[in-house]
């Protein structure tokens, strides 16, 4: 049984299921992400998690207690806000010791773990303000101190990067992640930006109307999506449609185009299905070896930088690459016939 | 100086005298007592009186004990329709403004009813009980001011996101109400308790039906019996809900709370 258990948990507000049979695993020390648009069941989940919400069905244990029926007080589980949720009449020491002061904790310990904590968060000399004294990433640094303080089993993350802007954000990323991994602390993070949870987590659970579609490693969800919506909803994607010929040898028809993928395919002859394939896999020219080669024509050229963003028109749709900015050769132009590869093993067959 | 501006400041200098001028008559007659000479003679005899001393004081501890109770009855209930039944807002809100409706002598009147010598529950047939009904009644009295104050209060801080951080981190009900709700409705909480301070020193009502030697009675003796006291007395009173209302803009203005809001 792993640290934090799951178990087939459901939560319905009147007719309206918003969380549909949830089972997830996790283990001690682990940091996981929910990644899913709104309205997913992302939050729902690590409310129910926290005792702010009561499952429908279903059971969520901790080192094997059963805690689904513990009030929100009793389960020892730190909660970090989008919003902060610092208290304003407290001064940021106070904040911080609030839950060592509930539990009790003497005058002494108090002072030292609220010392080591504005510590932990690189913000010792602030202890005195008040938070509306503080920027809205250090007020977020002491609602993470606050909520380790009192030295919980789990400790949740409730898109507590959302409201600050982006530089921040990223620092800020790097910081909680160090800090977790110094405490070894059990951490369920929720997010709708891709990006914060491929680059934080160890594992990342992709949400879909109220269903956990994928459980992986970040590099599991972006290389082998299992569905459609995981690998539409994480990174930018290719999708072109095309009809299976021959399941068995793997042959399929892009448009009028055969392309022969070199694996046994589980759709039946004559099926519809969607090639997918991420911007970065697919290269400019003819590639030897194990590839797909299409040719098309220049439809768009976005010039970022040190990357290039070029969409190509093939049979079948439009064809998304990135190719890396190469002062000697500028961008191709538009309406330019050319050829695109991709290897025959990273294209992804989904159903259309 | 335009014609628009003459007007605007003759309209504010009409409002400013027709206010005004009855206080200052009344503060000049409260100062006629001696004749011939301007002096706080009135003030002086006011303010020894015994009587004065005593219902005035057993109104100021009333008002505290109602602001007290208000505080208990209002500031949970508030908390908890705000947080867990928001559908019942304005049904509570319509309850608490009932006594700006229902004229006091109404209320006093039902509760003289209800609580008679010969009812099963009867207050009235001792000082304790008397006192009780009083205390409940100006209560009610306060309601609208104290309810409004603390629910304005409450919506200017994320109640949900305190209460959650506050359980997340093991507190349970009387220390989330005690420790995070209350001193950050504080200044509203003092502005509904100065309000009710001021309704509570006055009130005549209630007190004279129930047959209880507070202030607001006390005022209306004087006035039907003295000639220059009884301004002198207005005088006092009239500064009295003065520094109250002082005392509310001083706590709103220089609290650190409020500056948290701006």
């Amino acid at each position: 049984m792993a640290f934090l258990d799951i178990q087939h948990l459901e939560k319905a507000f009147g007719a309206m299921r918003v969380v549909k049979d949830f089972n997830l695993g996790v283990e001690k020390g682990e940091f996981v992400s929910f990644l899913g648009p709104s309205g997913c069941g992302k939050t729902t989940v690590l409310r129910m998690v926290a005792g702010f919400e009561t499952p429908t069905s279903g059971a969520i244990c901790i080192e094997g207690r059963n805690i689904t029926g513990l009030p929100a007080n009793r389960r020892n589980i730190g909660m970090v806000f989008q919003a902060y949720a610092l208290f304003p009449n407290l001064t940021v020491e106070e904040n911080i010791g609030f839950g060592l002061k509930v539990a009790g904790e003497g005058k002494a310990a108090t002072r030292s773990r609220v010392g080591e904590m504005l510590e932990l968060i690189g913000l010792p000399q602030l202890g005195g303000r008040y938070p509306f004294q503080l920027s809205g990433g250090q007020q977020q640094r002491v609602a993470l101190a606050r909520a380790l303080a009192p030295r919980p089993q789990v400790l949740l993350l409730d898109e507590p990067l959302s409201a600050l802007d982006a530089k921040i954000r990223i620092s800020l990323r790097e910081e909680i992640r160090r800090i977790q991994r110094d405490l070894g602390i059990t951490t369920i993070f929720v997010t709708h930006d891709q990006e914060e949870a491929l680059s934080m987590s160890d594992r990342v659970v992709v949400m879909h109307q109220g269903i956990a579609d994928q459980v992986g490693t970040p590099f599991e969800i972006y290389n082998r999506p299992t569905t459609r919506f995981v690998a539409q909803f994480v990174g930018s994607l290719n999708l072109l449609d095309a009809n299976v010929v021959d399941a068995a040898a793997g042959k399929v028809l892009l448009g009028d185009v055969p392309v022969s993928l070199n694996r046994p395919l589980l759709g039946r002859s004559g099926e519809r299905i969607s090639l997918a394939a991420r911007p970065e896999i697919v290269t400019l020219g003819r590639s030897d070896g194990d590839h797909v080669v299409l040719a098309g024509r220049i439809a768009d050229v976005h010039f970022l930088g040190s990357v290039i963003r070029i969409r190509v028109a093939v049979e079948g749709g439009l064809l998304s690459l990135d190719t890396f900015n190469q002062p000697d050769r500028p961008p191709p132009l538009l309406g330019t016939p050319v050829e695109v590869s991709v290897s025959h093993r990273d294209l992804l067959v989904l159903a259309a | 100086m335009t014609g628009k501006r003459f007007w605007s400041w003759l309209a504010v200098t009409f409002g400013g005298l027709y206010f005004l001028l009855p206080l200052v008559g009344m503060f000049d007659f409260s100062m006629r007592m001696q004749r011939g000479a301007y002096s706080f003679e009135a003030y002086r005899v006011v303010l020894a009186d015994p009587r004065f001393q005593q219902t005035f004081g057993y109104s100021v501890v009333l008002a505290l004990l109602t602001i007290v109770l208000g505080i208990l009855i209002v500031v949970p209930t508030a908390y908890f329709v705000r947080l867990r039944f928001p559908g019942l807002r304005p049904i509570i809100e319509f309850i608490t403004l009932l006594p700006l409706v229902i004229p006091p002598i109404v209320i006093v009147f039902g509760y003289i009813r209800i609580y008679n010598t010969s009812s099963i529950l009867p207050l009235t047939g001792s000082w304790w009980g008397t006192n009780i009904l009083l205390l409940f009644g100006y209560v009610v009295l306060s309601l609208p001011y104290m309810y409004r104050s603390v629910d304005t209060g409450l919506r200017t801080i994320d109640i949900a996101s305190l209460t959650e951080a506050a359980q997340s981190l093991g507190a349970g009900w009387a220390r989330i109400l005690t420790v995070v709700i209350l001193p950050n409705v504080f200044v509203s909480v003092l502005s509904g308790a100065f309000l009710t301070f001021a309704i509570v020193i006055g009130e005549y009502v209630f007190a004279a039906l129930l047959n209880v030697n507070s202030f607001g009675p006390y005022m209306v003796w004087m006035g039907g019996n003295r000639a220059y006291e009884p301004s002198a007395l207005a005088v006092i009173a009239f500064a009295i809900t003065w520094a109250c209302m002082g005392l509310i803009q001083l706590f709103t203005r220089f609290s650190i709370f409020s500056i948290v809001r701006r």
